[in-house]
């Protein structure tokens, strides 16, 4: 039978945990609320397809989302193999010894550094030593070693779900490491690894801090990797900070989140088929 | 000098880091029979099974100690063409180990590795390996569908069939039937029946029963130590030794 007291447990367990998630649920339908609220009066075609003009006061913000979308791939082009071979090597290439305990040690630090640091790295190593200036080439490079702890995390999470018996089963066939890992590995690690360069361009898109010191501020449409450039956040930044324009920063920001939202969905969408079209 | 034997296991001991999980087995194996290794559970079965095509060695903390000859051959020979000897001895699992990817994928993936790309030949290869495994006719209109829509039994003569595909010279077996119906145990072990012809054959077999059906000679294996072996006929009827005796007539096990 059910004593009283523990069913009175129960139910304040039971409230305090719905509390839990809808408060949480809420800010976040809250934040996404006020941001579109006020932003989406400024979304019309023409915002998206001009650049912006006098400041940021007028025109559009085109030149940010190519800033941005540059910067964002190439952060991800370079840490994706790094990240990822990293993973390998620490899962399929070394046992667990001290210099695998070092490397992750390392990367865990990583992880934990503030991204103004990183900023300060890139600003004084990519723009000054290396002489790239301000530049996507410099944001993108430091953002790809901001974003290099999530991937290798999240592959090695996902190396590590593998059935040890598909390795087994590749070698018992005649396969090398190279071949297992390429074959029986890999391919059953993607969707993991997938997930982890989501996260990744979540955090580059987001970025901000290190941005600005590495990328700079331009408005100028980039030309090439070495042109600086405002990216997405930085503009919305610069424009609610400096009090050019709230009207344009909403709409920076809106536009934003609903770019975020956008690549999650799509991104899913061709996790799940790539899931599904494998089992 | 001509070898009689196709693998010859001298005095070999294996630990793992600190118990001894192999203590100096001698053993031949002759060319197409079916030999059956049998013994209750961690007597070292799966590890000389492993050994003898070296899988063994990705298991971290294991030492070894004698040798084996394979026709002749030292597979501890540090010239020794690993990938090869393990397309030479084929294992298949006690549980049934699909691989993500279809039926041809999974059994092309051998070939594939040796660097067969042909699609002629691989589906040449994929065939016959299907057949020698009796798993073809059931499986011929449905082969690029995921093998791990299959059942168990099903799963398990792919696994069958898969190690065929590398055209291996001997077949380690390890409790294949374990987990499946007695259906699919019959026709798996009608297959072994005439997969002998071509190969030779070490079987785990998950029951004594089973071991009696289709064993040429066998050996019992406790705690490390091969206690004896012979004629199938002579170990599962008159064995000599008083342990063979209580486990084959199950007074322990």
């Amino acid at each position: 039978m059910r004593t009283p007291m523990r069913y009175l447990t129960q139910r304040i367990a039971k409230i305090l945990i719905w509390i839990a998630a809808l408060s949480t649920i809420s800010v976040m339908i809250m934040i996404l609320l006020q941001v579109l609220q006020e932003g989406i009066p400024a979304l019309h075609p023409g915002f998206f397809l001009d650049s912006p003009r006098d400041m940021g006061r007028e025109g559009g913000i085109l030149s940010t989302i190519v800033g941005m979308a540059a910067l964002t791939l190439l952060a991800v082009i370079v840490a994706t193999p790094l990240g990822v071979g990293t993973a390998i090597f620490l899962r399929e290439y070394t046992r667990e010894s001290r210099v695998s305990r070092v490397i992750r040690f390392g990367t865990d630090c990583l992880a934990g550094v503030p991204s103004i640091i990183f900023g300060l790295f890139g600003f004084v190593f990519f723009v000054i030593y290396l002489k790239m200036g301000w530049s996507i080439a410099s944001g993108g490079l430091t953002v790809a070693a901001m974003i290099l702890p999530t991937i290798i995390s999240t592959t090695e999470e996902a190396i590590k779900g593998i059935p040890h018996s598909y390795r087994e089963v590749s070698y018992s066939l005649g396969g090398t490491r190279w071949q297992t890992v390429i074959h029986a590995i890999l391919p059953n690690a993607l969707p993991g690894i997938f997930t982890g360069i989501i996260l990744s361009v979540g955090r580059s898109i987001g970025e901000t801090a290190a941005v600005i010191l590495t990328a700079g501020s331009s408005l100028l449409m980039p030309t090439s990797l070495f042109s600086p450039s405002r990216t997405m956040s930085v503009h919305f930044y610069i424009l609610a900070r400096e009090g050019i324009s709230m009207e344009m920063a909403y709409g920076t920001g809106a536009a934003l989140i609903l770019l975020v939202l956008l690549i999650n969905t799509v991104a899913n969408g061709l996790l799940n088929r790539y899931v599904r079209h494998r089992t | 000098m001509a070898y009689t034997n196709k693998i010859a296991i001298q005095d070999f001991s294996v630990s793992y880091s600190s118990e001894e999980a192999l203590r100096k087995i001698s053993l031949e194996i002759l060319p197409n029979e079916i030999f059956v290794l049998f013994g209750p559970a961690r007597s070292g079965k799966t590890t000389l099974l492993k050994s003898l095509n070296r899988l063994r060695d990705l298991i971290p903390g294991t030492r070894h100690t004698g040798s084996i000859l394979i026709d002749g051959q030292d597979i501890y020979d540090a010239k020794l063409d690993l990938y090869q000897l393990r397309r030479r001895i084929g294992i298949v699992f006690d549980l049934p180990t699909p691989l993500p990817l279809s039926i041809f994928d999974n059994i092309s993936y051998g070939p594939r590795l040796r660097g067969v790309y042909d699609k002629q030949r691989l589906k040449e290869i994929v065939e016959k390996s299907l057949r020698s495994a009796v798993l073809w006719d059931e499986v011929k209109d449905r082969l690029h569908t995921s093998a791990l829509r299959l059942s168990g039994g099903q799963q398990q003569r792919l696994c069958i069939a898969r190690v065929l595909a590398l055209e291996p010279e001997v077949l380690l077996l390890d409790e294949p039937c374990s987990g499946l119906d007695p259906i699919s145990t019959a026709s798996i072990e009608e297959s072994l029946r005439l997969l002998k012809k071509e190969y030779t054959i070490i079987l785990v077999p998950h029951n004594i029963q089973q071991g009696s059906r289709v064993a040429d000679r066998a050996g019992f294996l406790l705690n490390g130590d091969l206690v004896e072996v012979g004629t199938a006929y002579q170990i599962f009827t008159k064995p000599q030794n008083k342990k063979t005796e209580d486990y084959v007539t199950g007074k322990f096990g």
